[in-house]
């Protein structure tokens, strides 16, 4: 087990170094003038290139200008975002706020999932199992583009169950509905993938073996068929739970929550080089923690991985 | 040990009688068993033979009641344990007869281990459902048992996975689990099918060792003709979801009453017989879902005459007392 996290932690850090170079080519070294891109359609002054070629480093070789960068994102500078508010700053207003709405979104998406997931597959071409067939495939043929705005006006303003938006500082009750929204986004996918998984080990031979042990069918499924049958899912909710995090960019839009993707999205429209790096920077670090415990949470769960 | 009403210590320690399974499938029905007879006393072997797809696993799923339901279904028949016909009981009452009464082992011990589970939970876990015991005194029976089915090192591979034992490792920790609850009857579904040779015949002198201390009834389902003749007492030769030849083993391998034990008799091979061409039996056995009329071999059998290809198919004609063969022709074939 010692061995495998270690393994997995040196991944990370190329993984890390990988990603964060590419973003950073992507963003200043890869264009014809880096601080034009970075100031987007207004004109610049002599003396503001200058100073931004200075500040950016953008006089030396590529590989240094990284070197730079890292070092001050490693010692937690992230720099200036163009409106000169410290990067770091925002992310620390900005990151509370979509980890609760992630985190919300994952558990109500991966409960319901896990559930039905069960239910149906217990009860394969029965009545239950096929209103569930018909309400995934409908949900997953609904972009969220159109499911948030619905929600917002049905839920949040012709019926007035919750608060249509959310503002500064949100509550847990204002992000249900937005955390609602998202989960919908990824649980039908892990309603099907919990599905086949448990048929599949239904038919398993340790099922026959456990049942001839005399235990109760309850006990068959809830201790020996859940385990096997939540390995794959818990690796596409890691996935999802990654997705999640790394910002909802259109429900955060709709429903007005200051979160990463809310600020990600305005980088973006505002052509705001240091803070969309900044960003998603984050968000590979975020990525890879949300990986790597995915991925122990899968040793746990399947010995034979340990092992190899 | 909770007692089951109606347990009559006098009746048969396991009897089945006129037992039908037939799957229902989507493509038709297919009956997997017509009319399985047999029965078992303490101490005894039974040996079920048989080609696969004869039905011999579907009758040992049916006896302990986990036939997957839907598609299998029990369409006749008692299957009498100590007096009680189990198929009628109550499925918490038919539980608790499971492992504590009947038990079962599997023919590929890899895949029927949890494989997420250490061996100990798994054996402790028959402990702790059918006896209540606490997890601490539950581990130490566990590391009894294997002990018991001579697995070196016993208390610290409790703690092991199933992949990381060997194959013959397993199967004895599948006995093990098998035999927690000191059951009186075992039914062993090819449980040597998935080892090498040198493995197979120690998993079967310690399933002979065991049930010999434990005076077990003994049910052991194989196509194995070989591993039959040393450990068997009687054998039931099925076909086609029938038992089609019941008989003392020394009966059968000397002289066969049923043109189909015959069949299979000739295709073992045999040292003396070197250089000349293998008897194989022509023709593949019948799908269930269309079994021919009359008897289901008579297509493949070399005695067969007309009655053999009309309805109704051969009785149970009585050989010898209890020996009986569902032949028309048997004293043809005695006699050959």
């Amino acid at each position: 087990m010692f061995r495998y996290i270690v393994r997995r932690l040196l991944q990370m850090v190329l993984t890390f170094f990988g990603a964060t170079f590419v973003v950073f080519a992507l963003m200043f070294a890869n264009q014809d003038d880096p601080l034009q891109a970075l100031a987007g359609e207004r004109p610049i002054t002599e003396s503001q290139r200058q100073a931004l070629t200075e500040r950016y480093h953008l006089d030396e070789p590529f590989i240094a200008q990284y070197w730079h960068y890292m070092k001050g994102m490693l010692t937690g500078d992230f720099g200036q975002s163009l409106t000169g508010r410290q990067i770091g700053d925002m992310l620390e207003a900005a990151w509370p706020v979509t980890f609760r709405l992630a985190l919300l979104a994952a558990v109500i998406a991966a409960v319901i999932a896990i559930v039905a997931g069960v239910a149906s597959a217990i009860r394969r071409g029965g009545t239950f199992d096929n209103v569930t067939l018909v309400f995934t495939l409908i949900l997953l043929s609904m972009p969220i583009v159109v499911i948030a705005p619905l929600a917002q006006l049905l839920f949040g303003i012709q019926l007035g169950w919750f608060p249509p938006t959310s503002g500064a500082d949100p509550s847990m009750w204002a992000l249900l509905l937005p955390a609602l929204v998202l989960a919908s986004s990824v649980f039908a996918t892990q309603l099907r993938v919990t599905r086949t998984s448990v048929a599949e080990n239904l038919r398993a031979d340790y099922v026959r073996t456990a049942k001839a042990k005399g235990l109760a069918f309850r006990r068959v499924i809830s201790v020996h068929v859940l385990r096997n049958s939540l390995i794959p899912v818990i690796t596409l909710i890691g996935v999802d739970l990654g997705n999640l995090m790394a910002g909802a960019i259109v429900t955060e839009g709709v429903f007005n929550i200051p979160g990463v993707g809310f600020n990600l999205a305005r980088g973006i429209r505002t052509e705001d080089g240091p803070l969309v790096v900044g960003f998603v920077s984050a968000l590979v670090i975020i990525f890879l923690i949300v990986n790597l415990l995915v991925d122990l949470l899968y040793a746990a769960l399947d010995p034979r991985i340990r092992y190899e | 040990m909770d007692v089951l009403p109606g347990v009559d210590p006098r009746a048969p320690l396991l009897e089945v009688t006129d037992l039908h399974v037939e799957f229902r499938t989507q493509y038709g029905v297919a009956k997997a068993v017509n009319g399985a007879n047999f029965w078992l006393s303490p101490g005894e072997t039974l040996a079920i033979l048989g080609e696969s797809g004869c039905g011999k696993s579907v009758t040992a799923q049916a006896i302990m009641g986990i036939l997957d339901s839907p598609p299998g279904f029990i369409t006749k028949g008692e299957v009498r344990y100590r007096g009680i016909d189990l198929l009628t009981l109550p499925e918490e009452q038919r539980r608790k007869v499971r492992a504590n009464r009947i038990a079962m082992i599997f023919q590929d011990a890899l895949s029927a281990l949890n494989p997420v589970y250490t061996v100990g939970f798994q054996l402790a876990e028959v402990f702790r459902i059918h006896r209540g015991m606490s997890r601490g005194d539950a581990k130490k029976k566990a590391v009894e048992l294997l002990d018991q089915v001579k697995i070196p090192a016993a208390k610290a591979r409790v703690s092991d996975y199933p992949h990381q034992f060997s194959g013959g490792m397993r199967q004895r920790v599948m006995i093990a689990m098998a035999l927690a609850l000191d059951p009186e009857v075992l039914i062993a579904d090819e449980p040597t099918t998935a080892l090498d040779v040198t493995v197979q015949a120690q998993i079967m002198g310690l399933l002979a060792e065991l049930q010999q201390q434990r005076n077990m009834g003994l049910i052991l389902i194989t196509h194995d003709m070989g591993v039959v003749a040393d450990v068997a007492d009687r054998i039931s030769v099925m076909y086609a979801g029938k038992v089609v030849e019941e008989a003392a083993v020394y009966d059968i391998y000397s002289r066969p009453a049923h043109p189909y034990t015959r069949a299979l008799l000739e295709s073992i091979p045999r040292l003396d017989m070197k250089g000349q061409q293998l008897n194989v039996i022509r023709g593949l056995p019948p799908a269930l879902t269309d079994v021919p009329r009359g008897c289901a071999f008579n297509p493949r059998c070399r005695y067969a005459k007309d009655p053999c290809r009309q309805d109704p198919a051969p009785p149970a004609y009585a050989v010898a007392p209890h020996r009986t063969a569902r032949c028309h022709f048997f004293r043809e074939v005695l006699g050959d």
